[in-house]
Formats: structure tokens, sequence, C-alpha cells
């Protein structure tokens, strides 16, 4: 039930996840943040299986923290979805394969490009102008396709995505009802109130 | 044994159809009765017959053969997949729907008439089993010529979707399936009514309908206004069809554009979605990799001294 969307702008990537943890028909917990800070020009939005997605996501965090410490200069974004998306696919063929969904954002400094990657549990890796994993998915996707501005301003890019989110809020029947919204750019991560 | 007891029973599934039989038989010798309940719309039955299998349970009768999902190889294959989308506006009711028909993963077919021309007043959209909703749309419109001349008044929108909602609502459970929109203009303006198989039957401005749905939504929700002029709403109708064409697996190859007015439908066109993927309807074409052709998402300071390697 999970649903996350990003897409990508003028020196930026807006990341957005719905922020409900529930089982079964129950909302366990409205705050839960599903985008991980992975390094100062990192986002990665995460969903699927409970259980999964934090277990997964923490390993992610400190294995690019811990590069970092090893070698000073932290992996560039193509570089750390490229490994993510290896723990990902060597996961599969495990024992208990991690089913995570994942949506990269990061913003490499030595080429002032933003780069979003859209990944899945299988292990594909794909880079894109912008991405939905979940059921909004169905409804954002073609909103996108229509909307989407690689050159939009932070404000138009936010716009852009306030559409999505009001998309999934009118046709989604278990549409939920907050979401988290993360940027990357230049300056760093941060959140933003939409 | 079980034959012997509903030989005699009088509500298992089989004394129904017993019954229903005997009622054909009797509707059978009624012919001096042919036309004569011409005028007398209200005491008509209201309601048509129609055969059933002869078997004890019709409908899992019927669901054993049709149902593909649970066994491939089963006889008859109904037609899914589909995208349709009606909409009323200040102008009237522009109607749009894609042509694909899909048997499983096998494209049957790329020119299939989705919106029924029930009269010159009335469109109805094709979403579900095609044979049903051709069927079904077709019988509604005789019946609805035939209200004209009992009443010697065109019938509205609302009583022309009820007496479909009415009909496939009696066949409930027996495997009928269809998703349709009932479009036209009567004395109350535009109208739009959704109907499907279920029997739901609503009342609505916006309506689309079928596996692509969900993608014409996106794109004709955050498009829609009441005061659309009629190019405006044309557009966003064809927009929308192929907005689905281009990201649902099961709709696509051409879009039927149709729209309402108070004199009656009139067809606009058929468009090629891949023609309108790349050439749009007046040259610029609706794809993605169009329209952001040569922008880029990079944003280096003026003063950088090395061009992005990778922007």
């Amino acid at each position: 039930m999970d649903v996350s969307f990003a897409l990508t702008g003028k020196g930026y990537v807006l990341v957005a996840a719905d922020t409900t943890a529930a089982h079964s028909i129950i909302k366990v917990k409205s705050d839960v943040d599903k985008i991980k800070e992975l390094s100062p020009h990192l986002l990665m939005a995460y969903s699927g299986e409970p259980g999964d997605t934090v277990q997964f996501a923490e390993y992610i965090e400190r294995n690019i923290r811990l590069y970092q410490i090893r070698n000073t200069y932290g992996l560039r974004p193509q570089s750390a979805a490229s490994w993510i998306r290896r723990s990902l696919a060597e996961s599969l063929r495990s024992r208990h394969p991690y089913s995570v969904n994942l949506l990269l954002g990061g913003y490499d400094v030595s080429t002032y490009t933003p780069h979003l990657y859209w990944v899945d549990y299988l292990g594909t890796l794909a880079e894109v102008p912008f991405a939905a994993h979940g059921y909004g998915s169905y409804f954002a996707l073609s909103l996108l396709d229509r909307y989407h501005d690689p050159e939009a301003s932070l404000e138009e890019g936010i716009a852009t995505l306030r559409r999505c989110i009001d998309e999934v809020a009118k046709r989604l029947v278990v549409s939920p009802g907050k979401y988290l919204v993360k940027v990357v750019d230049k300056d760093g991560t941060r959140v933003i109130e939409i | 044994m079980d034959s012997f007891v509903d030989q005699y029973s009088k509500n298992s599934a089989t004394a129904e159809i017993r019954r229903a039989k005997e009622m054909f038989e009797e509707e059978d010798g009624m012919d001096a009765m042919w036309g004569s309940q011409a005028g007398f719309a209200t005491v008509a039955s209201g309601l048509p017959k129609f055969t059933i299998p002869a078997v004890p349970d019709p409908s899992s009768f019927l669901r054993l053969h049709t149902d593909d999902h649970a066994d491939p190889s089963c006889r008859i294959k109904i037609k899914h997949g589909t995208t349709t989308l009606a909409f009323r506006y200040q102008g009237g009711v522009v109607v749009a729907v894609d042509s694909r028909a899909t048997a499983g993963s096998y494209v049957a077919s790329g020119t299939v008439k989705k919106v029924i021309e029930i009269n010159p007043y009335l469109l109805g959209t094709m979403a579900g089993g095609a044979a049903d909703c051709q069927y079904w749309e077709t019988y509604l419109g005789i019946q609805c010529r035939l209200h004209e001349l009992r009443n010697r008044e065109r019938i509205s929108v609302a009583a022309a979707s009820k007496y479909l909602s009415n009909l496939v609502y009696s066949y409930k459970g027996m495997g009928l399936s269809m998703g349709t929109m009932i479009c036209g203009w009567d004395k109350t303006g535009p109208a739009v009514f959704y109907v499907d198989s279920d029997g739901t039957r609503l009342k609505g401005d916006l309506f689309s309908v079928g596996s692509g749905s969900t993608f014409a939504y996106g794109v004709l929700d955050q498009g829609y206004r009441w005061d659309l002029t009629d190019e405006e709403a044309l557009e966003l109708g064809r927009r929308s069809i192929y907005a689905a064409g281009h990201r649902d697996a099961f709709s696509g190859n051409t879009i039927n554009l149709y729209h309402v007015k108070e004199d009656g439908w009139e067809f606009i066109g058929n468009y090629d979605v891949s023609k309108m993927h790349y050439e749009g309807p007046n040259g610029v074409g609706y794809a993605y990799e169009l329209r952001v052709q040569g922008k880029s998402s990079a944003n280096p300071p003026p003063d950088a001294t090395e061009v992005p390697a990778q922007a």
C-alpha cells in the first residue's frame, strides 16, 4: 500500500513517500520517515515488505558511510545506485531475499547534475526523469508524462508533485493521508513542507 | 440422487430453470398478443427474455469455460482490456475510447469500434466483454426507439441508462461483463451515466472505465474544468486516451473521438496512438521525449570551468 514519487528538476531531485505504517487494515503509525539520507547528497525512499525495508535501508546506510570513512570521498550517485542494485540482485538469489523497492535521488556535485534512479526488489535499475512505486504509479506516471519539466524551478517541481499527491488522494481508495517530502540539491538534503 | 432431489425441490437452481422454462413456453403461446403491447409501456413486463444454458448452475458453467485466469486453455476467451472515457462540460459531452481488443496477452484486434451509436442522441461505450456490450447496447437502441414510438418523445439519458442497468441486473451472477457509459443530450442538457454489470448505475460529470482508466484519470482530472472550450475538451479527451494507450499494455492502437451537442452526437475522428506520440494532432507530438528535447536538469554555476560530463 506504500506510495512513493520522485522527480527531477533544474538542479534538484524531489522525493516523496507516504508516512503510514500499516498492518492489515490498521494504521499503526502515521509519521514514519521512509526516506533515508544516505549521504549529504543522496536520498533513498524505500517501500515493500515490512521488516525487510528498514533492515535493508540501514544496511545500505551504514555501508555507504563505511565507504566514505575508508576512502575519504563518498560514492557519487551513479556508483551508489550501482552498488545498491548489486546488493539487491545478490540478495534476490539468497534464501531470504529482501523485498524492497527503492527510489534513489542524488545530486552529483562534480558535474552539477541531479540523478534519479528507480530500483525494484528484483534488482532492476533505471535512471529516469521521474518515478513512482506502489499504487500511486498508476495515476502519477501518465500525469508526469504530461506535466514533468526537467528544467522546472523548485516551486514548479513542488507544484507538479502536489498534482501527483492530489490525484492519488482523489482517486485511490486506500490513499495515504500524509506525505514526507525531501529534496536533494547542491546545498544537500532537507525536508520540504507541503 | 442429487438430480432426483432436484426434480422435486422448489428452490434449487434446477427448479428455478424449470420454472423459467415453463414461463418461456407460456410466452411462446402468446403469438396473438404480438404488437398489442404498443402504447401500454407501463403494462409491458419491461424485461426481455433470454435463453440460458440448460445446466444446473449456468453461472458456474459459464465461468468454467471462460475463466482464462484459472485455466489458460479454456474454450471461450472473453476480450478484456480497454480504456474509455466520457465527460460532461459546458459545451456538451466528450466521448473518447481506444480501439484495442486483447484475449489474454494476444492483441486480437486494433480496429474495434468501442463507441456504440445507440441513436443520433445517445452513445454507449464498450469495456469488458465486447459481445455483451455490443449486443445489449444495440438492444437498448431498439428499446429506445420503441420508447419514442410509444411516447412520442425521445427517451432521457437517465431512463435509457436505467433500462440497461435493470436489464444487466436481472442477469447478475450469470457472467455478464460490461462497464459502460451512456452519454447523450436530453431535456436536462448533457448527461453521462456509468452502468456496469454488477448493477451499479452512477450519474456524473466525468468517468473513465477499463484497465487503462487510471492512466487516463491522471491526465483527465488534472486538465478538467467545467468551462473548457470545445477545442480544449476534445484535446483533453484525446490526450487522456493517448496517455492510457501509452502506459497500459491492454489499450492502444487508435483513438475514436465523439462530441455530443444539443443536436446530437458528431464523430470527430480516428487518431493513431503512435502518430499522436510522434506527431500529435497538429504536428506537435505528445511524447515526453519530444516535449523535453534539449532540456537538461544540470545546473552548473556560471563560473564552472568544466562542462558536466553526464548532463
